[in-house]
């Protein structure tokens, strides 16, 4: 009697079990294969002169990456070289990166920590601001940057855009680092301040190494967006040598009748490339969180 | 002690000061005398104001309205890196990115003391306090009385003018709370730091402090030594607060009849000696009875009985070990006698018991101040 119990309820916890395993694979397993067919295409692509059944390569060839040592040439035209494009993005995304967490990590501690008139609603206005899409904003952007003698300068237009970039994704990331600051006690402000800290230096020495994991987080969200930023360059940048990488892949794609899709796949994961070196990096200095030692 | 300078004889003085939290008074007009050297405590339920009144101290709060005095300098506009204070918070407040040695030194680094002295005086601390061998340890892989150990070193190595204690023993379990009071107390005799310790503990406080501020409700309640505390409460607050298990407050009224006083209340009365009847009942008949368990003595047997003696019902009977707390009632009135344990008792015995006279509290009713 009681055996029989046992094995019933033995079966339905294993049926459980399978039930879980099946609900894991269907919603986190399945929808990511055809996203991993599509890397692993880009990357036998970008390797192989000709593919079979559009993923098994053949023909093993580093032709498709000569874009690395030579001018690319597509059809009739000529691109400019590669590297002072990538140093044009990296330069963009690191821009915005800097600016994203120097601004965010000063408001974000002066809206958790600081007592000021109108704090709650500079906070909601905060929220408001990040719902305007850049695209809306284009027109009234070009009218500033004219003014600003930001527009059709070549680099200070790529420095203008790194000001845009940064404007737009600072609310986000000053609300983000801002919930890390009031995650730390005020004890341990208080004990940097007694024991002879300025208001500044305890924000630095004390309070800023503790936030670092929302450092790491608003840092790498805003080199991606910056990395992978394209509408406000496309718009501003007229000149080609102060293209970044999304912008000069999208004009080799326009080439339609050239396309070249071994060198556009090479091209698309040596663009992918400083993204994971960026985000491995930060992922492992950056988020150390150190766990403890606050409450006893 | 080589590097801790001794003799660090600061005075503090909170004249007259109040803080409140927009409408929330936290403190109301305090006014505290520190002696230089002193140990005094800030005894009180939690929310009466004991740490706002410390935070004040360490300059953290600024006070709404009074002074703040160290040895005749008013300090209440300084910020607290100015104040050469040293604290310990309840949490510890360790800096959980620092090892155990850059935690104490950083108040030296703050100052600017040569990297050498450095290592001599946290090293020096880290002895004292026994935490040497935990020096490369990050606060996360401490227990709890070692994080209470360098947070105590950390105030202590920038030998601050004014020690300030934030119930630095609460996180602590019971048996290492009582190692660590005895520790804290030698420690301050021998630095002789004016110190103030903050704790909702009595126990804590009377054992440790040369003088106890019992505080209520953002108020000052009393301040005097541990023993004036326990034997002459200034209120009922203090009265109830002081002492474990607690005084006996039992309401009634003062009544005279032919020349002779009695407390009465529904369930009993009580014959008051002349001289306290005649003046109690000059400013009040509305009164508290207090008196502590141990000065009410249990008659065995009718032995030593006198008319004052009072009889009451055996409710229930706790034995504590070194004595007995004998819950009586007596119509409804719940009284606890501590008892020598060799008396036998039962639940429903009815006993007979007398008050000690020279230890009878009473105060006022409506002030809840004392009478005598």
């Amino acid at each position: 009697m009681m055996r029989v119990g046992i094995r019933k309820r033995k079966t339905r916890a294993l049926l459980r079990r399978i039930a879980v395993i099946a609900v894991v694979l269907l919603i986190a397993v399945i929808p990511a294969i055809p996203i991993w067919l599509m890397y692993g295409w880009i990357i036998s692509q970008s390797f192989s002169g000709r593919v079979i059944l559009g993923i098994l390569p053949s023909k093993l060839t580093i032709e498709n990456w000569r874009f690395l040592w030579s001018p690319i040439t597509m059809g009739e035209k000529e691109y400019p070289n590669i590297w002072p494009i990538t140093l044009n993005t990296l330069f963009l995304a690191l821009g915005v990166a800097g600016l994203v967490v120097l601004v965010s990590s000063l408001s974000g501690y002066a809206l958790s920590r600081m007592d000021f008139k109108g704090r709650t609603g500079m906070m909601q206005f905060i929220i408001a601001l990040h719902a305007f899409p850049s695209v809306i904003l284009l027109i009234a952007l070009f009218v500033i940057l004219n003014k600003l003698g930001l527009y059709g300068k070549g680099f200070m237009t790529l420095v203008g855009i790194i000001l845009i970039k940064a404007g737009l994704e600072i609310p986000m990331a000053t609300w983000i680092i801002k919930g890390f600051f009031d995650s730390i006690p005020w004890d341990l402000e208080w004990a940097a301040l007694v024991d002879g800290c300025s208001r500044w230096r305890a924000w630095r020495s004390i309070i800023l190494p503790l936030v670092l994991p929302g450092i790491g987080a608003v840092s790498i969200f805003s080199f991606l967006s910056g990395w992978s930023e394209f509408l406000l360059v496309f718009t501003y940048v007229a000149q080609e040598e102060y293209y970044t990488l999304p912008v000069m892949i999208y004009h080799m794609i326009g080439e339609f009748i050239h396309i070249d899709w071994g060198m556009l796949a090479a091209l698309g994961l040596f663009y992918a490339i400083p993204t994971i070196i960026f985000f491995s990096v930060s992922q492992k200095v950056l988020l150390k969180i150190y766990v403890g030692g606050v409450k006893g | 002690m080589v590097v801790l300078r001794g003799e660090i004889l600061v005075r503090v003085l909170l004249d007259n000061i109040s803080k409140f939290f927009g409408k929330v008074k936290a403190v109301s007009d305090l006014n505290l005398e520190i002696k230089d050297g002193e140990f005094v405590a800030f005894l009180g339920p939690s929310g009466c104001g004991k740490t706002t009144t410390l935070l004040m101290i360490a300059g953290i709060y600024k006070p709404s309205k009074g002074r703040i005095l160290f040895d005749d300098e008013d300090v209440t506009d300084l910020p607290p890196k100015d104040r050469n204070v040293g604290m310990v918070f309840q949490s510890y407040a360790l800096y959980p990115h620092m090892t155990v040695y850059d935690n104490i030194a950083f108040p030296l680094k703050l100052k600017k003391v040569p990297k050498q002295e450095i290592d001599r005086k946290v090293k020096e601390v880290a002895k004292l306090l026994q935490i040497d061998e935990l020096l490369d340890r990050k606060p996360a892989q401490l227990s709890g009385g070692q994080r209470q150990r360098v947070a105590l070193g950390r105030a202590l190595v920038k030998e601050p003018d004014v020690l300030l204690l934030d119930e630095p023993l609460s996180n602590l379990d019971a048996k290492l709370r009582i190692l660590m009071r005895a520790e804290i107390k030698r420690l301050q005799r021998e630095l002789r730091i004016t110190t103030i310790y903050v704790t909702h503990d009595q126990v804590e406080a009377m054992s440790m402090a040369d003088r106890i501020a019992v505080m209520n409700k953002g108020r000052l309640q009393q301040y005097a030594d541990p023993q004036t505390l326990y034997n002459k409460p200034a209120n009922l607050f203090v009265a109830g607060f002081i002492g474990s298990p607690p005084m006996n407050l039992i309401e009634g009224s003062i009544t005279e009849r032919n020349g002779s006083y009695y407390f009465e209340t529904h369930s009993f009365k009580y014959a008051l000696p002349r001289d306290i009847g005649s003046l109690v009942a000059s400013k009040t008949s509305e009164v508290i009875l207090g008196v502590r368990p141990e000065d009410i003595r249990v008659i065995i047997d009718g032995r030593g009985s006198s008319d004052s003696a009072i009889i009451g019902t055996v409710y229930v009977v706790e034995p504590l070990g070194r004595d007995l707390l004998i819950n009586v009632k007596i119509n409804g009135v719940l009284i606890k006698i501590l008892a020598p344990t060799d008396i036998r008792l039962e639940s429903g015995q009815k006993i007979m018991f007398t008050i000690n006279r020279a230890k009878l509290h009473i105060f006022d009713k409506k002030t809840g101040e004392a009478i005598i």
